[in-house]
């Protein structure tokens, strides 16, 4: 089977693939920069001392953790507009709807799994650094910003990085509520031209270049940063 | 709710079975459990070879551990829906279909699962087998895998969990299972989305929150055992 690839030229396929590396990159980036803010306040409610709190964080925590990324998708985009009222729900509907419902469903999820790690970064850093880190001198915010976060970050980026790859083969699962990224794009190209092979192929190879360049960056970390004990 | 329960649950569990193939929870379950039964030897191999000293071994399976977890499944599935055919010259129901692209991406991640359990345990087993005579066939299914498979057993019932999560996008080639039932419901039910899809939630949300709760139990009382044999020692 030879690669020939001049029919993308025609019929407007070029654009449209284009156009869906663009979406998907477009979700995925604005996904995780959602989720892991909402992921930082969420580790430290873990912590809160208000016990129906915890159980609320803890109940969110465990839905986006054991519901498929998918049923989370339909979730909001079938069921979640039955409950707004009629006036947000044509506000809504004016824009790109499915583009705006994939975003909150990955941002909620991914926003679990990163809260997780967030939290046992923390936790690994013994308290004691911080009694050490006041005890020199340093402020409450000091001793964060200078002693237990530089220790918590180095432990907290590869499983981040992790979770950050798995983020971004997940923004193909928006394509069931169709969102118009690459996966859909390729659907549609095919269905159009009956080229399977040459669409796939170009298609897997996108995905599989940029989820090298995020795997690197883990194992590049990893190495660069690797946490050593002193004995 | 209850009406609605009684009227579709069993549409849930089995999807139209006995009247058809079976799906819908019990799809979902075979999809994933003989999905990772079948993969279970496989990975076994690949992961050796992660750990092999042959490069060629090494290399093969390095590419193809990182190719899988570089590529979403969904694109799995496109290639196997388009290529088993191709290939084979028979056509194959979406069910058949599913499985194949199942079986071949979660070979990488099972295979990850193998290696980190062989490389978690001390060098000096090996190294002891191998000294008292042991080939290295011999050392593996004797010595290294009995131990190492145990260490593994936390992060298989975590595989489990991820797949069960993981199927449930196979519904976009028409396979039965347990999304593709409640799509279905949905369509029959279009007044109330809410309780179509709460529902749906809850089939996977039960058995996979169960699992990942036992998985922690097992780790904990592997490592309490490991500690107390040490402290024998």
């Amino acid at each position: 089977m030879t690669l020939d690839l001049s029919f993308l030229a025609r019929g407007g396929h070029l654009p449209a693939l284009l156009d869906g590396l663009l979406t998907t990159c477009k979700l995925f980036v604005v996904s995780w920069i959602c989720g892991f803010l909402i992921a930082l306040v969420l580790a430290n409610l873990r912590d809160v001392r208000f016990a129906p709190v915890r159980f609320v964080a803890g109940i969110y925590l465990e839905y986006h953790r054991n519901v498929p990324t998918v049923v989370q998708m339909l979730v909001w985009y079938f069921a979640m507009p039955d409950l707004l009222p009629d006036s947000i729900r044509l506000w809504i509907n004016r824009g790109n709807t499915e583009f705006l419902f994939a975003w909150i469903a990955l941002s909620l999820n991914v926003s679990a799994y990163f809260a997780e790690d967030i939290r046992s970064g923390m936790r690994a850093i013994p308290h004691t650094q911080y009694e050490a880190a006041r005890a020199i001198g340093l402020g409450a915010l000091g001793a964060l910003v200078y002693v237990i976060l530089p220790q918590a970050v180095r432990i907290t980026i590869p499983t981040i990085l992790n979770r950050t790859l798995i983020l971004f083969k997940d923004t193909s699962l928006a394509m069931a509520i169709g969102v118009s990224e690459l996966t859909y794009q390729v659907r549609n190209i095919e269905n159009a031209t009956f080229r399977a092979f040459e669409v796939y192929f170009i298609a897997t190879i996108t995905y599989l270049v940029i989820s090298l360049v995020i795997m690197f960056l883990g194992a590049w970390f990893s190495r660069r940063f690797a946490v050593t004990h002193r004995a | 709710m209850l009406g609605f329960l009684e009227k579709y649950g069993l549409f849930y569990l089995t999807g139209g079975w006995p009247a058809s193939e079976i799906g819908g929870f019990a799809g979902t379950l075979i999809l994933a459990g003989v999905g990772l039964a079948v993969c279970f030897p496989l990975a076994i191999l690949i992961g050796l070879a992660r750990t092999s000293q042959r490069h060629a071994f090494f290399i093969s399976a390095t590419i193809w551990v990182y190719a899988l977890r570089g590529i979403p499944l969904l694109m799995v599935l496109l290639w196997s829906y388009f290529l088993l055919p191709e290939l084979t010259g028979h056509s194959f129901t979406p069910f058949t279909t599913a499985m194949a692209a199942i079986i071949v991406y979660e070979s990488a991640f099972m295979a990850e699962i193998v290696r980190a359990g062989i490389q978690g345990l001390p060098k000096g087993q090996m190294e002891a087998a191998r000294s008292i005579g042991l080939g290295y066939w011999q050392a593996m299914r004797e010595v290294i895998l009995p131990q190492a498979l145990v260490n593994m057993i936390p992060s298989f019932v975590n595989q489990f969990v991820s797949t069960v999560k993981a199927t449930s996008i196979v519904y976009i080639i028409g396979v039965s299972e347990l999304t593709f039932v409640a799509q279905q419901i949905n369509n029959v039910e279009v007044g109330n989305p809410i309780r179509t899809y709460v529902v749906l939630a809850f089939f996977y949300f039960i058995p996979c929150w169960g699992l990942s709760l036992l998985s922690r139990k097992i780790e904990h009382s592997i490592k309490a055992r490991q500690s107390s044999a040490a402290a024998v020692r």
